[in-house]
């Protein structure tokens, strides 16, 4: 395992850099980078569904619920609203997995400030991940910058040819050429993992079931209980109540859910896209070295990210959730601590 | 009773057959699809080359102005890479195309070393255009002979492990080799330091 891979920090390089490590042994166990894409497109497929079911589920509780609330609360009034609810639910669903699918990147893109990049802006940063695609076999993403100075990087689309990654200026202004490879490589990872496409559609979910609990708290606002209520018919008021309690529980847990699920995937993939990129690079040293520089970092991306949007990123850009995380591996953090995946990564050099 | 047990073997022979026919087309339908990894990636590295074909005469060029001492230095670029492009139209062999590939790298590196010592050449605009483009070549081309040999790798496996290698043998499916570099100027080639 001698000689250093392709790397171009300096002109020296280029007499050695031909000479290569030839295998690495970056993914844990028998996982490979095939596996990976399988998975995704597995629990993408799975989360779609999920969240189909999902929207159902909420959309007969909250009309139901709405109703109930009216004061009307006999059965053959709940059931159709149910159903109704049900199919609305439905409807909506389909329109985000379809929005997600098609405009899911193009907005994320947008909700970042991210701007189109010209290759003649930044001949360096193109080839770079023109390299980092040529590793992979991938065809060439569309590439963006950020116009921030906090140090990050994201990618997204639903898939390899219809991907895009982003880095903000400050990053780009920090790194090595070599560092710069690692971040590209690890961004290439994602898109070569199917993870944009989960992650994709993992945003749009959150944002789904949050969308439609505010909603339900809206409505539940603004519905007056019925006059002359029959709440008084006791199977009616048990039936209305039952539902008045799902609903809320609904609402309540169901942003807590997802979010947990989110968070738990996403740091199950930081870990794998970090091997991925040292996989196509078959270099530790310039990712390690980037994300050093990324701990040493304490800007938050105020304007670009959100919670939603957070588990896109290379490190965690809101700043609250990074000091959690760096002091413990906590539930709620969307990416591991920034010396864990150091250590990991300088355990491949090795 | 007869007949109905008869049926039921005659059955379960075809039911068989048909699955036995399935696992064999899925084997020889990755077989050929990781070949066709193996060809796509072979021909990246041709692009790649093809690149670095392109820059040399460029490069040479804008050397040539400034380094003035260093005529046999810029004779064996220019050598090594009319060595390098009349072997990549024939046919050559892959160990034959790496050693002069090799040879160019070698030499190419040794050109940019010899540059550290003309600062006004080193200040020139063209030149470090230049320069960039040519550290990403090599990183392309080191990339691409990277893939190649990945997705060579992954067929070999596939071709060498049972029981694909049944079917990589019934259908004369032949062995890929990898790109390896070959040349002893190369594989001396000093560890490079980073900071």
């Amino acid at each position: 395992m001698s000689g250093p891979g392709p790397r171009g920090t300096n002109l020296q390089s280029l007499a050695a850099q031909p000479q290569m490590r030839e295998r690495i042994k970056a993914y844990p166990g028998t996982v490979t980078y095939l596996d990976l894409i399988a998975k995704n497109k597995r629990s993408s497929t799975l989360l779609m569904i999920l969240m189909i079911i999902l929207a159902m589920l909420m959309g007969c509780v909250i009309v139901a619920a709405v109703v109930a609330y009216g004061g009307r609360s006999a059965p053959e009034q709940l059931i159709p609203s149910a159903i109704l609810g049900g199919v609305a639910g439905l409807g909506a669903a389909l329109i985000a997995a379809a929005w997600s699918w098609y405009g899911g990147a193009s907005a994320i893109l947008s909700m970042s400030g991210a701007q189109p990049l010209a290759r003649e802006m930044d001949l360096e940063l193109y080839n770079v991940v023109e390299e980092v695609a040529i590793a992979g076999g991938l065809p060439m993403p569309k590439v963006f910058l950020i116009p921030e100075s906090a140090l990050n990087a994201f990618a997204t689309g639903r898939d390899p040819q219809h991907a895009a990654v982003a880095i903000t200026s400050g990053l780009r202004m920090k790194l090595t050429r070599e560092e710069l490879q690692g971040v590209i490589a690890h961004e290439m990872a994602h898109v070569r993992h199917l993870d944009i496409r989960f992650s994709m559609l993992m945003a749009t979910m959150v944002g789904l079931i949050v969308f439609a609990a505010d909603a339900f708290w809206r409505i539940l606002r603004h519905t007056r209980p019925g006059r002359g209520s029959r709440s008084k018919d006791s199977s009616g008021g048990a039936v209305m109540i039952v539902l008045l309690v799902l609903a809320v529980l609904l609402s309540i847990l169901a942003p807590i859910v997802a979010r947990m699920i989110q968070m738990a995937y996403s740091r199950e993939r930081e870990y794998l896209a970090d091997a991925g990129a040292v996989e196509l690079t078959r270099n530790p040293e310039g990712l390690a070295s980037a994300l050093a520089k990324l701990a040493g970092d304490n800007e938050p991306l105020v304007e670009a990210a959100n919670r939603g949007t957070a588990h896109l990123y290379i490190v965690n850009p809101l700043r609250k959730m990074r000091e959690a995380h760096q002091a413990m591996n906590s539930m709620m953090s969307s990416h591991p601590p920034i010396n864990e995946r150091i250590a990991r990564l300088l355990a491949l050099a090795r | 009773m007869a007949i109905g047990g008869g049926l039921l073997v005659g059955l379960v022979v075809v039911g068989i057959f048909l699955v036995l026919v399935f696992v064999v087309m899925g084997m020889y339908n990755a077989l050929v699809r990781r070949r066709i990894d193996t060809d796509n990636a072979w021909s990246q590295i041709d692009v790649q080359l093809k690149r670095r074909y392109d820059l040399i005469p460029n490069l040479v060029e804008t050397v040539k102005g400034y380094a003035t001492h260093e005529k046999g230095t810029l004779e064996a670029v220019i050598q090594a890479r009319n060595q390098a492009v009349s072997l990549s139209g024939g046919q050559a062999s892959v160990a034959q195309r790496a050693e002069a590939e090799g040879v160019l790298g070698a030499t190419l590196g040794r050109l940019l070393a010899i540059s550290e010592a003309y600062p006004d050449l080193k200040a020139n605009a063209n030149f470090g255009k230049l320069q960039e483009e040519l550290t990403s070549t090599e990183n392309r081309i080191g990339f691409s002979r990277q893939h190649y040999n990945d997705t060579v790798a992954r067929y070999e496996e596939s071709r060498q492990a049972f029981p694909t290698n049944l079917i990589a043998g019934a259908f004369n499916f032949q062995k890929k080799d990898y790109f390896n570099t070959t040349s002893a100027v190369e594989r001396e080639a000093p560890k490079v330091s980073f900071t």
